[in-house]
Parts: structure tokens; C-alpha cells; sequence
């Protein structure tokens, strides 16, 4: 929450968006571990019935828990899009007796860590405690979950810190961007909807709203819990009732159409005054469950998900300096899937940072990988795994995902066998089933003169 | 609370850049995290004067690997800004041994995470590896530290990049554009004046030579630190070490200048910046302070926790006050920065509430400060805000990157293992009388830049348009 302290922070050489970040983690979630990193991983299941997965951590004082349901800005009322962000950013505004004020003092006090994430499809939670605190801290947990008070002050200055920064991102081109892209690709569905919502559908949430998204979405039917730390099976049976017990039993969420993104080509420019532009491009992707998810994701490494082990960087960034930031990612939703992009480049370079970009997926949907970028892109992913399981927060994240994703409780264990398994040839027609270089949906903010308003093909 | 949001792009924009994120989270208060590890951790020298810092953490077998060097960009020469950061960037390009870009690559092969940045006063290079991996790490950070290569073109390549780097961090955002031109302002002889990205007609110009000089005159084994957190003992990374790091040749004279001091602060400085990307009005006002390296003892510990009660978070005086009672702020804050070598900083800042003029908040924001100046805090504030210091190192123990990082952070910024160890101690001895003492002294007009950005709605037809399409929707 240190807006202003960027004067005189260091700047990285590397860069990784948040959207990529989220999306490494959904797809490294499971990724296995060495054998060395075993860990064990208990099912839990509390008297009263809440299931959770546990991984006992004794070295350090504090429970890490990562919770989710399944319900996010998809279930918006339609015409008031939003709704969904807006109650993740009203749980710590008071909650049971506790006014806004008196909650956060409290939870100060306790030194309890909680906050709350609206995505498309899921509704999560992040919570940490010191073991010490963790009855007085777990007790708070319970009542913004079950008892939160929506108080009219707490609701309308919640409501004007998000149209605020709406505000903000309206001037904001990778926002722009971003917004305009969904907006293209998923017309008439739910995807199409900024999750944060609009100003004008913000401006109409009300408290009966949030009350009543609360109750439709938090529910014990889709809840999945992963605690990672210092604390016993035994301990926390009790501590999953008292958090969760009281939640009504089964959700009352609407069917959601599955989507496809239209092919393309379709290139979507949108006037906005600022010396860099700002591109998304992409199309349709593999769900997670979709045979060739496992394959899409290494091949995904070696085009643009991969860093400086990627071609896009190389290409874009390492060999032609056209851009400092230009990558790759798959995600997929749970009614939709996407393979998308991302590249920031000086007005007049955008035209060909396309270029090049068009022309590396079309070369990789051609050709393919050579043998040795699949040898690097496995050493790195199967490698790296034990990274994502250094602090207890980044296990039980990964716990809560591959639980969402129905992975299976041993999916850490063989997960590497998965991506050694990808062979030069699933991932060559992967590719080609993939990548539709001719068929991209991409949207620009800048200045666009100078910048060619027509996609390569098409 | 939905303060994230509302801390306008700039927050954002930092965290699309993800280390940057880490590096804007380090110039809080500096030693918190130390506490759990304080037993565990070894400091010794090697023979050829290079530092080294072990942080045992047996929870995974990974290592998180760092080198600093003591040196960033405040030890620039004049009219060369941005070559600590462009050296930086020229570090993966390749030695003798490692062809240019393969350094990350090797690194990504053997199933490892790398990644570098630049501050004013420090340079670091870090890698995550599983712990079989370090040795190989360690080599090819000691060899690029003595034997980098730099290729013309690849130098001009990657000068284009900094400038995307440059556009994308400062000239696509208001808000930092005025960042970057309060602080010009704060430092009027100090380079900490200077961005360390650079001036953007100065970066243009950065070459090859500038470079190496740069290069040659700060890299070497007598100007930099080791730190080693993660899955290994003392003794084997003492081991490791010796045959790396331990094989190269100081330089001579490898201390960095001391620079220039700043002049007293004679008058309140003003800035106002108009820009149709602005989204909503904001008043920001910076103070110079002192640093950790720099402050009377315990002035510091005072100030961050000063700076806590007042305005860190919506539990915060500024904040209750300006967005909760008052509503003229939509949000409203503040901070200490004090993790620099030669001087700190302290500051508020408020987003004005749709439909309220930006006088009235920063008159709001003026009377608060007068009010809290006047009658400090009650010690229910101190013990909380110390408890959410003190509950933070142990969150902290939870992750080695962040304790690599402290130490690091730290030892080259002048602290000694015992300074960073000793912040919680040195917290639990400040009093209500400090707390308004410091208050006082360093909320002191002569001493502020204030800037104020305002959007301006009329002269953008661009704006105006994509806020339509929205409303739209």
C-alpha cells in the first residue's frame, strides 16, 4: 500500500504482469516436486464435516490458510458488474459487532493477515495468523465471512475507491487494453465484463447486492480450504467448524454458457494519448482438462510464457529491442479457455512488434520447437517446482488450486512425470492445433499514428 | 478496504513489474524480518575482502542466492544517469565463458529463477535454484563479476529496451512522471535527485564505454556481499565460496565516493502538474528525512513507527480522518522511507474524492499533520503499530527471499548484522515523547516538495472517449 515509494525503489531488469504471475501459478500449481521435496499432505475432514488439506510446518509460528468458492464476477447481477470485487473489498469493513474501524484496529492488533479476491470464476481467500493469535484471529475470519455488517459509510466509501480507480484505468492502456480484448472476444457472455465492473454498474450497487451475492456464493457445497503451518489435524477440525460451520449448505449460482472466443483476425485500435502503446493479442485456448492442456503449457513456455527462454523475448526484446515487456500466457476459465498476450512498444514500433510476433507463432505452429527447446523448457519446468514451495503461503496457494482444479491429492507427486511425458511430436501438432497466427483478436491503446491499423493476414 | 486500487497506476504499474514490487516493498522499514533467523545466521570475510551472509532455512531444498554490489545509481557521474541500471541489464550479455542471453537461460535449465535490480545506493544479482544447483550459480555469478564481455550491439540493442523501460514505467504514467520530478526537487545537490532510470536525453547517449568503466571501477570481489539463504549450512557455502568468489583478485580502491550534501532547505517547494491521464486529483508532499544509516539513534525506529500511526493503512489518523470522517479523500496515506545510505524521506499523500477540490483535501490533509504534530498518539497507537511491526518479522521468517533480502539490503547500506538484528529491541524502546519529537522536527515545511497532479479533462479528447465507451458498457 505504498503508492509513492516508487521514486526511490530499484528498478528490476526482469518483468512478469500480474496477469502472468497469476497464470504461472494456475498452471505450475500442481507442479510437482523433486524427491526431496516431499511433503505430506492430510486430508482433513472437521466433526462437522469441512474438508481441508493440511500440511503440518512446525519451524515457523504462523497458519497459512487459502480458501476458495466456486463463484466470482461471472454470477454479477447483469447491469451491476462489480459485484463480486466490490464484496471482496467490503470483508474487513466491519463485521458481527464490529464496525469498520473496530474490525481493523482488531485485526491489527492480532496482527491477522486476511484479504479477499474476486476473479472470474472463483471467489478466494487469503489468511494468515501468528499461532498465538490464531483463536482470536480465526473467530474475526468467521464473522466477515459469515456476519459482515455492509454498513452504508463502509459502502459507499468502498463504492468510491473503486470508481476512483476505475478512474485510474481508464488512462491506464494496459488496462485499456486488456478490458477491450475480453470485451471482443467474449461478446455477449459474462467473460466480456470487466470484473472490477463499470463506473455506471458500480454506481448502482447496493448493499442488498453484496448481501445477496454473499449468500448465494458462500457456501460449504463448493468450499475448498488448503492450511499449510503450525498446527495439528486435531487442532484444526475445530478451528475449519468454527470458520465455516455456520455457511448455509449449497450455493444457489446460475448456469453459466461455455464460451469461444470468435476466430479472428479482428484488430481493435483505441485512440489514447501516451508515447508507448500497449497491445493484447490472442485467441481461444485448452481448458485444463482438455488432453493437450499439459503439452499447450510447455509449448506455451517456449513461445512467451518462458521469459528470456522465450521466443517472443528473444525475438521482440533480446535480438530487435523493440519492447521491454512482451510475453505469453494460456488461461483457463472454467467455461472458456484463452491463449493471450501481452506487448508494450513506442508508438511507431507496434506495427512491427505484430509483425514479429504474428511471424513466431506462425513458425511455431509450422515447425514446431526443435528437441533442444523442449529439453530446456522441461529441465526448467520440472526443475523450478521446488520454488513454488518455499513459504507456507505459497503451499497452501498451490493446495487450494490444484483442489479447485480437481487434480488430485497425489497431483504433486506426478505432475513432472506429466510434462516429461510431452514428446517432440504431441507438442508439434499442439502447436498447430494451438496457434492461429492469421486468427489473432488484438486490441491497441496509443497513439495510433503511425501505428498500421490492419493485421498482417486477413 | 479496497486501498490497492486506489493507490492510482503507480502502485499498479509497479506491480506489473514484479521485482519492482519487491524492490518498492524494501524501502519500508528496512530489518524487520531478521528476528527468527537471528541466531542462525553467519557472517565472515573472504580473503580477497568480499562479505558473505548465510541464512539457514531447511524448510525446502532451494537456495536463494544474492550478490551485492555496493554501488547504484547516486554513484553516477554527472551527465552518465542510468548507467548503474544499464549495466546492470548488460550483466546477462555474456563472458568469455557464457555466450550473450545464455546466462539466464542456463540458469532456467537447470530449473532456476534469476533476476537483477538497480537502486541508488545497491546492485543486485540473484538467482532461486535447488541446492545441488548453487555451485553452478556461484561460478557464473563470480566470473560475470570480473569477466563480462560486452558485444556493440548488443550494448545498442538493449539501450532501446531501457527506454521502452522508461516509457512503459514513467512516460505512459502521470503519477510517476510527478514522483520522478518531486524527488529532482526533494534532493537539490544530493543525486538521489537523479532517477535511476536515468534522464531520458542522458540514456539515449549511454554507450559501451560508459559501461565498462562503470564496470570496472565497482565490480570486484572487495566491493560486494554474499548472501546465501535456504537449504545449506554455513560451512558449505564457506566451502563454495573459497572456490569461486574466493579465487578472484580485489581491485584496489573499490570505496565509493561520498557525495554530495545537501544544502540547508530554505522554502516549502510546489509543484503542480496537469495531465488528462491523471484519473482523479491527488496531493502528494515529501519531506526529507534522516535514514537508518544515516538518523540519530533511534530516530528511525521513531519515524517508521511514527509514520505508521499516522498514515499507514485505513487503521491510520490520515486515513480515518480525510476518507472516513471528513470524505473528502477517496484515499489517503503516507510513508518513511528510510533505507538509503545518505538520506531518507517522509511523506503523506491524499486522492481527492469525485467533486472536491484539491485545496480542500490538501487543507484537510495540512490539518491533520498540525493536529498529530500537536497532540501525537495514544499509547494504545504505539503498541499496535509496534505489534504489527514486530508480528511482520515473523511473517518474514516465513520467506527466505525477504531475509536474503534484509541482510543484503542492509550490510550495503553501512549496517552491521547486529544493527539489523536489533530492530525489534530498538522498537520496543520508543516513547509517545519520540513519536511527536520526530513529528515535529520533520514534518517541517522548508524541508517539502508538494506536488499536485490534476487531471485535465477538456484538452483530452482520447480520455474522454474511452471513459464513454465505458459508461457505455
Amino acid at each position: 500500500m505504498q503508492s509513492f515509494t516508487t521514486a526511490s525503489a530499484a528498478w528490476g531488469r526482469r518483468i512478469a504482469c500480474v496477469a502472468c504471475l497469476l497464470i504461472a501459478f494456475i498452471l505450475t500449481m500442481g507442479s510437482s516436486t523433486t524427491a526431496e521435496a516431499k511433503m505430506n499432505i492430510q486430508e482433513v475432514t472437521s466433526p462437522g464435516g469441512i474438508k481441508a488439506w493440511l500440511v503440518e510446518s512446525r519451524q515457523v509460528p504462523l497458519i497459512a490458510m487459502r480458501f476458495a468458492f466456486a463463484g466470482g464476477a461471472v454470477h454479477d447481477a447483469d447491469g451491476k458488474e462489480g459485484i463480486a470485487h466490490f464484496v471482496s473489498g467490503m470483508l474487513d469493513e466491519g463485521a458481527g459487532d464490529l464496525k469498520s474501524v473496530d474490525f481493523q484496529e482488531r485485526q491489527e492488533e492480532l496482527a491477522a493477515r486476511m484479504s479477499f479476491e474476486a476473479g472470474r470464476d472463483m471467489f478466494t481467500g487469503n489468511f494468515q495468523t501468528l499461532t498465538r493469535n490464531a483463536n482470536e484471529a480465526t473467530e474475526l475470519l468467521h464473522l466477515a465471512l459469515t456476519k459482515p455488517r455492509f454498513d452504508a459509510g463502509a459502502v459507499d466509501r468502498v463504492k468510491k475507491q473503486i470508481l476512483t480507480g476505475l478512474k485510474f484505468d481508464q488512462n491506464d492502456p494496459r488496462r485499456v487494453a486488456s478490458k477491450e480484448w475480453f470485451k471482443l472476444a467474449f461478446k455477449g457472455h459474462p467473460y466480456a465484463r470487466p470484473v472490477k465492473g463499470t463506473m455506471s454498474s458500480v454506481a448502482t450497487i447496493k448493499r442488498e447486492d453484496l448481501s445477496d451475492f454473499v449468500s448465494k456464493v458462500f457456501t460449504r457445497d463448493t468450499l475448498k480450504v488448503a492450511v499449510v503451518g503450525d498446527i495439528d489435524a486435531k487442532t484444526l477440525g475445530p478451528m475449519l467448524d468454527k470458520v465455516f460451520g455456520d455457511l448455509p449448505t449449497s450455493s444457489k449460482l446460475r448456469t453459466i454458457a461455455e464460451a469461444k472466443p470468435p476466430a479472428g483476425p479482428q484488430r481493435k485500435v483505441i485512440e489514447m494519448n501516451v508515447p508507448q502503446s500497449v497491445a493484447v493479442f490472442g485467441h481461444g485456448g485448452f481448458k485444463r482438462k482438455d488432453k493437450d492442456f499439459v503439452s499447450s503449457y510447455v509449448l506455451n513456455y517456449i513461445l512467451g510464457g518462458g521469459g528470456f527462454n522465450s521466443r517472443l523475448t528473444e525475438e521482440v526484446r533480446e535480438k530487435r529491442g523493440l519492447a521491454y515487456s512482451v510475453y505469453s500466457y494460456l488461461s483457463p476459465y472454467r467455461h472458456a479457455a484463452i491463449y493471450a498476450g501481452n506487448v508494450a512498444t513506442e508508438n511507431k514500433s507496434m506495427t512491427r512488434s505484430l509483425e514479429v510476433i504474428e511471424d513466431e507463432l506462425e513458425r511455431m505452429a509450422d515447425k514446431g520447437p526443435s528437441a533442444e527447446e523442449l529439453k530446456n523448457a522441461k529441465q526448467y519446468l520440472t526443475g523450478s517446482y521446488p520454488l513454488r514451495f518455499d513459504t507456507s503461503s505459497k503451499i497452501a496457494s498451490q493446495l487450494m488450486w490444484i483442489q479447485i482444479e480437481d487434480l488430485g491429492i497425489d497431483y504433486i507427486d506426478t505432475r513432472n512425470s506429466k510434462i516429461e511425458a510431452v514428446t517432440l511430436q504431441d507438442i508439434r501438432r499442439v502447436a498447430k492445433r494451438l496457434l492461429k497466427a492469421d486468427g489473432l483478436i488484438v486490441t491497441i491503446v496509443g497513439k495510433h499514428k503511425g501505428v498500421a491499423n490492419k493485421p498482417k493476414k486477413g | 478496504m479496497i486501498l490497492e486500487q486506489i493507490l492510482s497506476p503507480s502502485i499498479w504499474r509497479t506491480g506489473l513489474f514484479a521485482f519492482c514490487a519487491i524492490a518498492a516493498a524494501m524501502t519500508l522499514s528496512l530489518p524487520s524480518d531478521s528476528a527468527l533467523a537471528a541466531s542462525a545466521v553467519s557472517h565472515f570475510k573472504l580473503k580477497n575482502g568480499m562479505e558473505v551472509v548465510v541464512i539457514p532455512d531447511h524448510r525446502a531444498p532451494v537456495v536463494t542466492h544474492m550478490v551485492w554490489y555496493r554501488v547504484g545509481a547516486a554513484d553516477e557521474k554527472r551527465g552518465v544517469s542510468g548507467i548503474a541500471h544499464f549495466l546492470e541489464h548488460l550483466m546477462f550479455k555474456g563472458t568469455k565463458k557464457i555466450a550473450p542471453g545464455e546466462f539466464s537461460k542456463i540458469v532456467a535449465r537447470n530449473g532456476g529463477e534469476d533476476n537483477a535490480f538497480t537502486g541508488q545506493d545497491a546492485t543486485s544479482y540473484f538467482q532461486r535454484v535447488a541446492k545441488d544447483r548453487l555451485p553452478l550459480v556461484m561460478e557464473m555469478e563470480a566470473d560475470r563479476m570480473v569477466n563480462l564481455r560486452l558485444l556493440e550491439k548488443d550494448v545498442l540493442t538493449e539501450r532501446k529496451v531501457i527506454l521502452e523501460e522508461r516509457r512503459s514505467r514513467v512516460e505512459n504514467d502521470p503519477s510517476n512522471i510527478l514522483s520522478e520530478q518531486m524527488t529532482a526537487a526533494l534532493y537539490q545537490s544530493h543525486p538521489y535527485g537523479t532517477p535511476i532510470l536515468g534522464w531520458e536525453h542522458e540514456m539515449r547517449i549511454l554507450d559501451r564505454k560508459a559501461a565498462t568503466d562503470f564496470y570496472e571501477r565497482y565490480y570486484a570481489p572487495n566491493n560486494a556481499i554474499l548472501v546465501v539463504a535456504g537449504d545449506v549450512t554455513a560451512n558449505e557455502v564457506k566451502k563454495l565460496a573459497h572456490e569461486t568468489y574466493g579465487k578472484l583478485k580485489p581491485r584496489i580502491e573499490r570505496v565509493r565516493a561520498a557525495r554530495p550534501k545537501e544544502p540547508p532547505h530554505r522554502a516549502p517547494i510546489r509543484i503542480n502538474l496537469e495531465d488528462p491521464r491523471a484519473g482523479r486529483a491527488t496531493v502528494q508532499r515529501s519531506y526529507l528525512a534522516p535514514s537508518y544509516t544515516s538518523a540519530e539513534p533511534g530516530e528511525a525506529e521513531a519515524l517508521d513507527l511514527m509514520v505508521k500511526i499516522l498514515a499507514s493503512g485505513s487503521t491510520s489518523q490520515i486515513y480515518k480522518r480525510l476518507v472516513v470522517e471528513q470524505k473528502k479523500a477517496a484515499s489517503a496515506g503516507g510513508w518513511f522511507s528510510g533505507s538509503g545510505l545518505d538520506s531518507g524521506s517522509l511523506g503523506v499523500y491524499a486522492v481527492a474524492s469525485d467533486g472536491v477540490d484539491i485545496a480542500d483535501v490538501e487543507e484537510a490533509l495540512d490539518k491533520a499533520l498540525a493536529d498529530f504534530i500537536e497532540k501525537g498518539a495514544t499509547q494504545k497507537d504505539l503498541d499496535r503499530a509496534r505489534n504489527s511491526y514486530i508480528a511482520s518479522h515473523i511473517y518474514g521468517g516465513d520467506n527466505q527471499v525477504r531475509l536474503a533480502r534484509r541482510y543484503g539490503w542492509g550490510l550495503v547500506n553501512g549496517r552491521t548484522i547486529a544493527d539489523i538484528e536489533g530492530w525489534p529491541a530498538r522498537l520496543e524502546k520508543v516513547t509517545l515523547e519520540d513519536i511527536k519529537r520526530v513529528a515535529k522536527k520533520y514534518f517541517d515545511p522548508a524541508q517539502s516538495v508538494t506536488g499536485v497532479l490534476r487531471p485535465v479533462e477538456k484538452k483530452n479528447v482520447d480520455a474522454k472517449k474511452a471513459g464513454h465507451e465505458d459508461r457505455k458498457s
